[in-house]
């Protein structure tokens, strides 16, 4: 093929034959001569948008509201940025600090939690963050609350004195005449509050080198007062922090002489003034407020929980803790989860346990039984199910307590006397007696349709064979009824891990299951962190014994029917 | 009818009657003894009592009234698992979660047998239905055909004296049934086992049994060996149940030794073989095969009674011919003609005459 | 018509539907409480009287047991459903601190007494916060069975550790609040010294250690109601509840039961306002709890439960039973000879340490 229109032809020919000619070794073409592998594809692709289409509600339902609660749970168990953005000058700072020095940390840490702490406390951010932190260390709350209330007057020291030195800073219109840019200024001035939103600050250019903190907090400052508070900025007259940033620029290596912009000269003037202004100590001001911030567990506290993301609640859920040295074991009378895990894993098993021995003769009986009666006793299985839980677990009590019926008929037989009756509720017997009534029919559902489908044929064979009744059931009938049990006890034994009412009520201390601790951290202490990590290691053991079903029996063997 | 008291039988019903209701009978007075080795079929349409019968031989079900005897022992109270009887049923039964040697093994386990010996069974069993590589497999792994081969090892691996079949290869298709028909009778005989069969499809049953009992309403209408039944129908069920067959209704006139002469109801007297006819005036069914009606006047023999006909359709078979005609005022008589040269091809409209042998024609019971 | 058509049309009708029902939100409001017969009494007290003369309708819900919770989640969502809400003082605590409750100027926002004392005089001590606005004082004290105590019955609250002259089971709540502070007042601690002794780890020991003598006589509650049945069932001797609880057992259900007041946990509850509401709305609730903390609404509860008005000026007011036509001034935990000796919440002790010392207390029980 050398010239170029023969090959056209030929390669054009070629392709007509291609289409005929199956044998021919080059790609397949469609009638219309392109690959058959694409147009195939593209034929497959509109079935298959048409299927997505199909299943895309189910999908964002699954999506909205299964996996994103998991995937906000397990993000929650680490989350921990709540300490650096409430605190952040005081963690960059704390960062070249020693936690496991024996001093507590310098004078400038201090100032950056009295500008922190003075933010925080304007939001209302501080005793949020002391929550948090009291979660790690008994008192921080407390410290946090108070220390949010007298923090307002530490700085008023600098401000009084700069007021004295010059009426110019008593007020925000001076102070944004050097602060904000022109352009802000000048819209700032043609702003009325019927226009909705006020522009938005600006920093003067050149001023953020002068007078670096001040410029910081000025930001921060102007962004609460327009956003959060909603006042005129332009109008309002600026916080204490402003000024004791201001002594602190002023008194500071800055070069004061490069700045010819707007109040220079009431800036230099300050700036000589401030050289003898009375100071304030912070180490001793937030001492004065609360002995505490000179302990270095506060401080150890904050450092070693600064990262944005943190081990800490996972280290909570197994009892153990986060310290400057690392994860260590809590002391012996906090530890908890472990015993609570081992117990969960424990009586699910037993429930499930006797959900199989109470479930199986019931579900063969159904299976076995024409199709009317059948469905009568289906009622009284699933009776259960149309009972609330409260009147449930209430009928138990009123069951099983020592005045109850059992033992109210127990003592009338004779059977155990008056004096010791039976503690068949608030403990562990109580547990299994409910949860295994509540859970029987997600028990007996899945054998009943697994030992429908087992033909009587098979029982009649194998004693045909020369089995006895026993033989025969235990070796031909069983193993065929065991996907059944295996899809039972998968659904009985999650759903157990979980249940937290039921246990709350009938269990009582030696009943209680792991969820009624997550439910605890969920709506009571609100520790919602080290709720999730143990719920997310609740959900990892689940998914373990999954796995461990999965190799031992086999996931292929578990049938509903 | 049903044999009296044998002395070589090996399984034998006196007077048994079963209901499930209390109120109807399923088996009606059933009496019935085969000897060791015989291949019995038990033939009926559904619900005429035959697996019954069998359920109550294995022992799945218990009779109401009578005696089931077992090598002369009443089995009435024994428990399935003590008669010993190998049993094969319609599904198979094969246990699916077992591999195909497990299944066999499992009978020779329940007998406590050792394991070497166990092996040596359950090869030469599956050798015996050709299955012996199949071994390892499960029975999900095999074809319907193969299923029923290992279930039939399995029922003949522990060597039971008695095998009961209960419709075996209901489920498969033609030509496997014919071939699995064929090695079930020669393991039968080859082994020496008794067998009880049971089956709705009559061909089955005639070409694998020593003897075939019918089935109907409870009650055995007819036991006798396959070319008797076939040929000697003893009433007109079973005349009718098994194999093709032209019926002419009508009044016996008159009975003289072997022959009755009956006046059909269109008119014409023909002469035919008394045989649960006794006296002149009772209605009667006269049955004559299709194969033994002539057309060709040629080939008549001497004797052979003819009645006018028309050709109403000619359907070409293949092997043979068969032709509807109409015959005494009935659209539905059948001839059938084996496809040979001089055979010819009746053409539908034409008036023929058509004769039979008063021998071949047996006039039963209304 | 295409998904995507389908799709924003069914958007559209939500998001009208959402519309419209925010227009209807306009006259109607959602308060919280605990349900059960103390709502019953809020509703009469308050609630009627105040559709009645605003016309507001109001959505009653009973979640007070998971309000913590709920208002964390509803604010997160950006979405708070809730008006009013009733909760007890520590939980106030917790959310005033998570910045979920609404800070309230309470001279400003709330009526004068009765007296024409101001709101912060009139409530006094109960004002513990600045989100919580005080509604009932209530105590958390024992009943007992008076057929199941012998002679003598019990007199003061250490007798719930003598098991020797009272054998039985005990009902106390599962929680260390209260159980705590009993346990340490009757280990001999002084009065005054409890909640000094209660910050170090072996006061904490010491108090679960003088638990630990009753533990296997005790059955711990977790549900307000479970006492006074316990009590009823005869399944316990005497248990710990709250003083409300208790009254409808003896008053309404005559049962032989009697009240031991001393030592009595001493708590409050009331409402908040949870924090970003509309300003409409704001204003309502507002409104609402302007009313019903007023001297006379305070004192109108008390005709339907044993709880007393949080309001000095009420308590002159308060009246007989609705129904029963008792005196309920006796039966009030602010009664005089009811309060010889109490334990007041101390809930500053409480925010701080309730995380810690429940972790030890729950360990502790599960051993």
């Amino acid at each position: 093929m050398s010239e170029a229109p023969t090959a056209q032809t030929a390669s054009s020919h070629a392709a007509e034959a291609r289409i005929a000619d199956a044998a021919h070794t080059g790609p397949m073409l469609a009638a219309d001569g392109t690959p058959l592998k694409k147009s195939l594809n593209r034929a497959l692709r509109v079935q298959k948008m048409r299927a997505l289409a199909l299943v895309a509600p189910l999908l964002i339902f699954v999506l909205v509201t299964f996996i994103a609660p998991i995937a906000d749970m397990l993000f929650r168990s680490v989350e921990n940025d709540i300490v650096s953005e409430t605190l952040p000058r005081t963690t960059t700072m704390l960062a070249e600090w020693d936690a496991k020095s024996t001093d507590i940390p310098p004078e400038p840490v201090f100032e950056a939690l009295y500008k922190d702490m003075f933010f925080a406390a304007e939001a209302k951010l501080h005793t949020r963050l002391g929550s948090r932190l009291n979660y790690e260390l008994t008192g921080t709350s407390s410290l946090f609350r108070k220390s949010g209330r007298k923090v307002e007057d530490m700085g008023e020291v600098y401000q009084d004195q700069f007021e004295v030195q010059n009426d110019f800073w008593k007020t925000g219109e001076n102070w944004n005449s050097f602060m904000a840019s022109d352009a802000w200024l000048a819209a700032m001035a043609d702003w009325k509050p019927a226009d909705g939103r006020q522009p938005a600050f600006e920093l003067r250019d050149g001023i953020a080198s002068t007078l670096p903190a001040t410029s910081a907090a000025y930001v921060q400052y102007a962004d609460f007062i327009q956003n959060v508070d909603e006042k005129n900025l332009y109008k309002t007259d600026p916080w204490a922090v402003i000024y004791s940033s201001l002594h602190e620029d002023l008194t500071g290596e800055n070069d004061l002489a490069a700045y010819s912009g707007p109040a220079s000269a009431e800036l230099s003037a300050a700036a000589t003034a401030a050289a003898t202004f009375e100071t304030v100590n912070f180490t001793e001001a937030f001492a004065g407020i609360d002995k505490d911030w000179t302990t270095l567990e506060v401080w150890q506290t904050i450092k070693v929980y600064s990262p944005k993301f943190t081990s800490g609640y996972f280290l909570n859920a197994v009892d153990m803790q986060k310290s400057v040295d690392g994860a260590e074991m809590r002391p012996e009378n906090q530890q908890i989860y472990g015993i609570l895990f081992w117990r969960t894993m424990v009586m699910s098993m037993a429930i499930t346990l006797s959900c199989i021995l109470l479930g199986y003769p019931v579900a063969w009986i159904l299976a076995n039984l024409p199709t009317r009666q059948a469905n009568l006793l289906m009622i009284l299985v699933l009776l259960p199910f149309w009972t609330s839980l409260l009147v449930r677990t209430s009928a138990w009590k009123v069951m099983l307590q020592q005045q109850g019926v059992i033992n109210d008929t127990l003592v009338w037989l004779g059977i155990v006397g008056t004096d010791d009756r039976l503690a068949l509720i608030n403990n562990q017997t109580g547990t299994i007696i409910a949860m295994t009534h509540i859970l029987l029919p997600f028990m007996i559902l899945p054998m009943y349709s697994v030992m429908q489908t087992i033909q009587p044929t098979y029982l009649r064979a194998a004693k045909s064979l020369g089995a006895t009744n026993w033989t025969a059931f235990w070796r031909v009938y069983f193993p065929q009824s065991i996907p059944g049990i295996g899809a039972g006890s998968i659904l009985v034994f999650i759903l157990a891990i979980g249940y937290y009412i039921t246990p709350a009520i009938v269990g009582g201390t030696s009943g209680t299951f792991i969820s009624n601790r997550i439910a605890y951290h969920i709506s009571q202490s609100l520790n919602w962190g080290l709720g999730a990590a143990l719920g997310a290691i609740l959900l990892a053991a689940v998914l373990l014994l999954y796995y461990a079903y999965d190799k031992i029996v086999g996931i292929d063997n578990v049938k509903l029917g | 009818m049903a044999d009296t008291m044998n002395n070589d039988a090996f399984v034998e019903f006196e007077r048994v009657q079963k209901s499930y209701d209390g109120e109807n009978l399923v088996v009606k007075d059933l009496n019935l003894s085969l000897p060791k080795g015989e291949f019995l079929t038990m033939l009926g349409p559904s619900g005429s009592g035959k697996t019954t019968c069998l359920m109550m031989l294995a022992g799945f079900e218990t009779a109401t009234y009578g005696d089931i005897r077992l090598d002369g022992v009443s089995i009435n109270n024994i428990p399935p698992h003590k008669r010993g009887i190998g049993m094969v049923f319609q599904n198979y039964a094969l246990f699916p979660h077992m591999t195909v040697a497990e299944n066999l093994s499992f009978p020779l386990e329940v007998r406590k047998m050792g394991k070497s010996k166990r092996e040596e069974k359950i090869i030469r069993a599956l050798d015996m239905v050709q299955m012996g590589d199949f071994a390892g497999r499960r029975p999900a792994q095999l074809s319907g055909g193969q299923q029923q081969r290992i279930a039939l090892a399995r029922a003949l691996v522990f060597e039971p004296e008695l095998v009961l079949m209960d419709e075996p290869l209901g489920a498969l298709d033609k030509q496997l049934r014919e071939t699995l028909q064929f090695e079930i009778t020669k393991l039968a005989h080859d082994l020496g086992i008794t067998t009880v069969y049971v089956t709705h499809d009559q061909t089955e049953a005639l070409t694998m049994s020593d003897r075939v009992a019918v089935f109907d309403d409870g009650r055995i209408q007819q036991l006798a060996p396959p070319d008797k039944l076939y040929e000697e129908p003893e009433n007109s069920f079973v005349a009718q149940f098994i194999g093709e067959n032209n019926t002419l209704e009508g009044v016996v006139k008159e009975i003289k030794g072997d022959v009755a002469l009956v006046q059909l109801d269109s008119g014409e007297v023909i002469q035919a073989k008394p045989i649960n006819v006794t006296q002149a005036g009772e209605r009667t069914r006269v049955s004559i095969r299709p194969e033994r009606v002539e057309y060709n006047e040629e080939r008549m023999q001497d004797g052979a009674f003819t009645l006018k006909a028309e050709v109403l359709e000619f359907i070409y078979m293949g092997d043979i011919f068969r032709t509807r005609l109409r015959v005494a005022g009935r659209d539905d008589f059948v001839i059938k003609t084996r496809n040979a040269p001089d055979q010819a091809r009746l053409i539908p409209g034409s008036q023929i005459k058509i004769g039979w042998l008063p021998e071949d024609c047996r006039a039963l019971d209304a | 018509m295409n998904l995507t058509k389908v799709l924003m049309t069914s958007t559209a009708l939500t998001l009208a539907a959402g519309m419209s029902h925010g227009q209807e939100m306009a006259d109607e409001m959602t308060i919280v409480s605990w349900g059960g017969a103390y709502s019953n009494s809020q509703i009469k007290a308050y609630s009627e009287p105040y559709a009645a003369n605003t016309g507001v309708k109001i959505i009653n819900d009973e979640s007070s047991a998971e309000a913590v919770a709920k208002l964390r989640a509803m604010n997160e969502a950006g979405n708070v459903t809730w008006d009013v809400v009733d909760v007890t003082a520590a939980d106030s605590f917790r959310l005033c601190d998570e910045g979920l409750a609404m800070e309230i100027d309470f001279d400003e926002q709330l009526a004068p007494g009765d007296d024409g004392s101001t709101p912060s005089d009139d409530f006094g001590d109960t004002l513990i916060n600045d989100c919580f606005i005080p509604q009932i004082v209530f105590s958390t004290t024992f009943g007992y069975r008076t057929d199941l105590v012998g002679d003598t019955p019990p007199t003061e609250i250490c007798d719930i550790f003598d098991t020797d002259a009272y054998p039985g089971k005990r009902s106390l709540e599962k929680r260390p609040i209260g159980n705590m502070e009993w346990a340490l007042l009757c280990d001999g601690v002084a009065k005054d010294e409890i909640y000094d002794v209660l910050e170090t780890a072996e006061g904490q020991e010491q108090a679960l250690a003088k638990l630990d003598t009753i533990k296997d006589d005790v059955v711990w509650w977790s549900a307000g109601a479970d006492t006074p049945q316990l009590l009823a069932d005869g399944e316990v001797i005497m248990g710990s509840t709250y003083n409300g609880r208790l009254f409808s057992v003896i008053a309404e259900q005559d049962q032989p039961v009697e009240m031991l007041w001393d030592g009595q946990m001493f708590d409050l509850d009331g409402w908040i306002i949870p924090a970003g509401l509309s300003d409409e709305r704001k204003a309502r609730a507002l409104d609402y709890v302007k009313f019903a903390t007023d001297t006379k609404r305070l004192a109108d509860q008390s005709k339907y439960i044993a709880y007393g008005p949080a309001r000095a000026s009420s308590a002159p007011l308060v009246d007989k039973h609705a129904e029963l036509g008792i005196d309920m001034a006796p039966h009030m935990p602010t009664d005089p000879a009811n309060s010889k000796n109490v334990f007041v919440f101390n809930y500053e002790f409480w925010a701080d340490y309730r995380d810690d010392v429940d972790a030890k207390f729950q360990a502790w029980l599960v051993k």
